[in-house]
């Protein structure tokens, strides 16, 4: 006992400490198994693919995190003194080190392969064909979209058109033949369960973000940029959007309301009606 | 008291021998330190490397800009390279101001000093003019983002030789004042690092403003 | 030998103000920091006292508020416009100019000479006025809570073009920015002028005998340290330069065309937003790794001298400090995996930031292999020593979630990595820096800080940072956003509303727990017990060889010479548990 071998003085603030590693231990298994709060319930194909990766990772965390707040705990506890005893003078274990260094660099590759595949399958595979397309364009603070209408063709934009009491927000060219079937909502997107829908994200005036929780879909909206996000929705019902990257003032009521139709005839029909209110017929 | 005047034999040019094996804890004033290296050296050295972390990053933003399919290139004046000419020449003086001390000419070194300071004020005097000429043949700072760029490094640049005037002030009134000598030149050795490094950016920012 | 005073270094007396206030002694100027630095931590905490009241009871009217800040609290409630100014300004004031400010600032001042047996640092002036520099940059930086307009609202990371556009794109974006800009310019400024100062002292001031790999790794990680903030933050000077210049001269570095500002069509072309989040974060990692760089070095050396052990494996200590310097300059784009950035680099900073996982893994084994077979002595230091390396792995482990490109689509920008940060970035320094001041305050001040108080911080510290950031793991997931003013204006962040509240009062009492480390703190400078010995803790490194508090000069007339490397505790063998590092070979038997 006295030389540093084995364990040391059993103290009070040492299994205090031991008992908070253990009180922790139980609150993030409770938390994480249990699952009281949890992610948004899943709407997208896309999403149960970054839903496996975070559980990939939430596993192995989970038990390094369990290991070492486990272990500090119980060495802590054991290897108390008063300050006037020795400890142990070893203080290098190659074998040991080299072990546990090639393990985490092991565990940290696999877990950079599995992300990698979800990665790729999300930027690296393109929408099927016959997506559904929309222009979204953010800005402070309000989200518009463009629908191209029956005849499949977006009508021409034009930033000198946009006006300012909200009535043309991303510009459109009426004159254009391809836009008298265009519907720019504000606010409020559709898309149809089952078809893949090609969001084209745009900005008038800073970064914005597109965030779709149930769908799993986060895209910055960057002035200057148009970028591609693509997504499939597994569920009809109604779903929030909200902005993701602060934007100013008013970033918290960038909310947007995505529908999703049971049919494609349904968001036809959406966007023709909402078109025929717009123009006062 | 001033930053570059630490008068340190240890890994300057001359003096005695470093004891063997290194000793002395390398305290101002006290034995040599087991580094090699001077304390004011290590820290001129230190205060290039932050320079050039600014101008790196500076000049990776022109980079990334020089991209965009929009890039509108300027002409500049010739005057940018007369004041090209006249920086070169002005570490030239400073090399030989280095070399008159190492020889205890203290004529010929203060004659150095005395151009060097010359050509470091045309140099700035000449950037200055150098952007009137730009603006008054309506090469404005706004005007496209290669003349941004422009305006913003030699402007960053000018700053930082402003400075290395300063030092040179400094070595100046230490050369007038006869506490130069061949044995303890440490400032002057300093200051013309910091000077023709200054030089070397300027010659790395006008290839890349004009050639890139 | 040393004498029982530290004789004066040949100066002549100087009065107060030269002592005590425009000192060049890095003594004083590292305690100089340290205060401002709290002052600032209270200011800095106080906008998150009243941030985590809106988040708790979104849009409540407080009266006192209202009647005390009627701009802010026009109606008596929290104008959404001054919430995200209070993000903004938390953030800044807590990552620069208290967490760099202690750790580098205060630490390295007081320490360095110190611990490498040199008398001052090697430009004692230039160290004065780095402390000078870095006050006025304080007093910048608070002003712009004061301006017309306020302070500016795009958060401390200030991406353009929001950051670009000045008052157009909202209040506090006009003078409060600029104050915002002016500010850190100057603390980049200080922070060069200690950089150079700690690196050219720690390379050519080390006394006789004080190799490299005799140095404790509190050195190790002060000397890192400063290297990497002379690489990065002319970084952060260079954007800082270009960002004025799109907002005071016209410039389009960041700025594309086509932006609509209020109903205008800006004239601006060619710029790019994302060349302002590349260079931001290309400082912006090596920052973080800035501010817990220090604070692992020194709580391993605290969590030894407690161990009465050697920490184990000091070399891959050293190189694994050295390798996460180094990998913190490959790793930024994580914090851009969904900014628009092509999705091939996506991959690659996906790749390079989970093998930064691999030598921070190493030193949580290395300080469990301490703690093995260790004797510890519960102090307050050695108790916040040990919380550190709770809260550093659980804030290491959340990164490999937000590491995980694929993961991080959804976590980015949520409470997930608010809960990282903190844990990681904030809470374990400050645990260090808790260690380090109840460690090193008798050194200091001649006077101990009070254990029984001290106790009382870390159990109530140690309970409330988990009841804090715990909680926000869980929040992240649900999907709530950062920045958000009024949670309840989304349906899906509803079920998050009692957890706020949780969050918020746990908040409040963590706040209240550290008023008892400030008066103990004060009060002991003053009245607490006296240190009656140079060693009080039985410690190693040089430091401990002079007296409480140290006398100017240091080491009285004659520098240590260094025989042994700075953790020869329990040596097999010697007469006592530690073995300082000025005793020959041999000696230790005697």
């Amino acid at each position: 006992m006295a030389d540093g071998n084995g364990p040391g003085r059993i103290t009070i603030a040492g299994l205090a400490f031991a008992f908070m590693m253990l009180v922790l231990i139980i609150i993030s298994l409770w938390l994480f198994i249990a699952k009281p709060w949890w992610f948004p319930e899943l709407a997208s194909v896309r999403g149960g693919d970054i839903d496996s990766v975070f559980t990939a990772v939430l596993i192995v965390t989970g038990i390094a995190f369990i290991g070492v707040q486990g272990v500090l705990g119980y060495f802590v506890a054991r290897y108390g003194g008063r300050g006037t005893e020795k400890a142990g003078y070893w203080h290098d274990n190659p074998k040991a080190e080299a072990g546990l260094l090639i393990g985490t660099a092991v565990i940290m590759t696999v877990l950079v392969f599995m992300g990698q595949r979800v990665w790729a399958s999300i930027y690296f595979t393109d929408a099927p064909p016959g997506s559904l397309e929309v222009q979204v364009t953010g800005e402070q603070f309000a989200w518009s979209f463009h629908y191209p209408g029956a005849d499949g063709v977006f009508g021409r934009t034009d930033a000198k058109l946009i006006t300012n009491d909200g009535t043309n927000p991303v510009g459109l060219d009426r004159k254009d033949p391809a836009a008298k079937d265009d519907l720019v909502s504000v606010n409020v997107m559709h898309a149809v369960v089952g078809k893949a829908v090609k969001v084209r994200l745009r900005s008038k005036d800073v970064i914005h973000s597109f965030f779709l929780p149930h769908m799993r879909v986060k895209q910055d909206a960057v002035p200057g940029m148009s970028i591609l996000v693509w997504l499939e929705p597994t569920r009809a019902g109604d779903f929030e959007l909200a902005c993701a990257e602060l934007c100013g003032a008013g970033h918290y009521r960038m909310k947007a309301k995505l529908v999703v139709d049971k049919t494609e005839q349904d968001l036809n029909n959406w966007v023709k009606q909402t078109l025929a209110q717009q123009t006062g017929n | 008291m001033p930053v570059l005047t630490e008068d340190r034999i240890a890994g300057g040019l001359g003096g005695p021998p470093r004891l063997d094996p290194p000793s002395g804890d390398g305290g101002r004033g006290e034995p040599d330190s087991s580094f090699p290296v001077s304390t004011s050296q290590v820290a001129t050295w230190l205060l290039m490397t932050g320079i050039a972390m600014l101008f790196a990053g500076l000049t990776s933003a022109y980079i990334v800009l020089r991209g965009v399919p929009t890039w509108d290139s300027i002409h500049l004046p010739p005057l940018v390279w007369g004041n090209t000419l006249v920086l070169i020449a002005s570490s030239l003086t400073f090399e030989l101001a280095r070399r008159s001390v190492k020889e205890d000419q203290l004529y010929l070194l203060r004659m150095w000093l005395g151009l060097t300071a010359i050509l470091g004020i045309a140099f700035v005097s000449g950037q200055v003019l150098l952007w009137t000429q730009m603006t008054a043949s309506g090469l404005l700072l706004t005007s496209t983002l290669h003349s941004s760029f422009f305006y913003v490094l030699s402007g960053v640049h000018a700053v930082h030789i402003s400075g290395g005037l300063i030092g040179l002030a400094v070595v100046s009134v230490k050369a007038w004042s006869g506490r130069l000598s061949s044995k303890s030149f440490e400032p002057l050795r300093l200051c013309a690092t910091y000077w023709h490094f200054m030089g070397g950016v300027w010659l790395y920012l006008i290839l890349l403003l004009v050639f890139a | 030998m040393q004498v029982e005073h530290a004789t004066e270094h040949a100066h002549p007396q100087l009065g107060f103000w030269r002592k005590y206030v425009f000192s060049t002694d890095h003594k004083i100027i590292g305690i100089q920091y340290m205060i401002t630095a709290m002052a600032m931590a209270v200011i800095g905490g106080l906008l998150s006292m009243l941030m985590r009241l809106q988040l708790a009871w979104p849009s409540q009217a407080w009266p006192a508020l209202g009647k005390l800040l009627p701009v802010a609290f026009a109606g008596n409630i929290m104008d959404p416009g001054f919430y995200v100014s209070l993000v903004t300004m938390h953030g800044t004031i807590m990552v620069f100019f208290l967490f760099t400010a202690v750790l580098t600032g205060a630490f390295g001042n007081f320490l360095i000479p110190l611990q490498i047996g040199a008398r001052d640092m090697a430009f004692p002036f230039l160290n004065a006025l780095s402390y000078w520099v870095f006050l006025l940059s304080c007093i910048v930086i608070i002003s712009a809570l004061f301006v017309a307009g306020g302070a500016p609202l795009g958060g401390w990371t200030a991406y353009a073009p929001l950051s670009a556009l000045g008052e157009a794109s909202g209040p506090g974006e006009g003078a409060g920015m600029t104050l915002w800009i002016t500010a850190l310019g100057l603390f980049t400024i200080s922070g060069l002028m200690g950089g150079l100062n700690y690196v050219t002292t720690i390379l050519t001031m080390r006394t006789k005998g004080m190799s490299m790999m005799r140095l404790p790794l509190t050195q190790w990680s002060l000397l890192i340290t400063a290297v990497l903030g002379l690489l990065a933050f002319p970084v952060l000077l260079a954007a800082a330069i270009l960002l004025t210049f799109d907002r005071a001269g016209g410039t389009s570095f960041f700025i594309p065309s086509g932006i609509i500002m209020n109903n205008r069509l800006l004239g601006n072309s060619g710029g790019h937003p994302l060349l302002w989040q590349h260079l931001f974060w290309f400082f912006g990692h090596p920052e973080v790794y800035i501010v817990i760089l220090p604070a692992m070095g020194m709580a391993s050396d605290i969590l030894s001298t407690f161990c009465r052990k050697p920490i184990f494996s000091y070399k891959m200590m050293v190189y694994s400090m050295v390798s996460i310097a180094g990998l913190s300059f490959i790793v930024w784009g994580h914090h851009m995996f969904v900014s628009g950035m092509s999705p091939f680099l996506g991959s690659v900073f996906t790749m390079t930031t989970l093998v930064i996982a691999v030598p921070s893994a190493v030193k949580t084994f290395n300080w469990l292999g301490t703690i093995w077979g260790a004797r510890i002595r519960f102090t307050t230091a050695a108790l916040y020593s040990i919380g550190f390396i709770s809260v550093f792995v659980s804030g290491g482990l959340s990164g490999i979630f937000l590491g995980s490109s694929a993961a991080d689509i959804y976590l980015q920008d949520t409470y997930f990595v608010v809960a990282h940060f903190h844990l990681v970035m904030a809470i374990a320094p400050l645990f260090a820096a808790f260690a380090g001041i109840y460690y090193w305050f008798p050194k200091m001040f001649g006077r101990f800080m009070n254990e029984t108080l001290g106790k009382v911080h870390f159990w109530g510290s140690l309970i409330g940072v988990y009841a804090v950031f715990f909680p926000m793991h869980i929040i992240g997931i649900m999907g709530h956003m950062r920045r958000i003013y009024d949670p309840l204006f989304y349906d899906f962040l509803k079920p998050a509303a009692g957890m706020n509240i949780f969050v918020s009062i746990s908040a409040f009492a963590l706040a209240s727990v550290q008023l008892i480390f400030l008066a103990n703190f004060f009060i002991s400078i003053f009245a607490g017990k006296k240190v009656k010995e140079n060693n009080p803790w039985h410690a190693t490194t040089l430091e401990w060889e002079t007296p409480c508090p140290t006398g100017h000069g240091n080491f009285g007339d004659e520098l240590p010479v260094v025989h042994r490397w700075a953790f020869d505790y329990s040596v097999p063998g010697a007469k006592n548990d530690y073995v300082p590092q000025t005793i020959p070979p041999g000696g230790e038997k005697v």
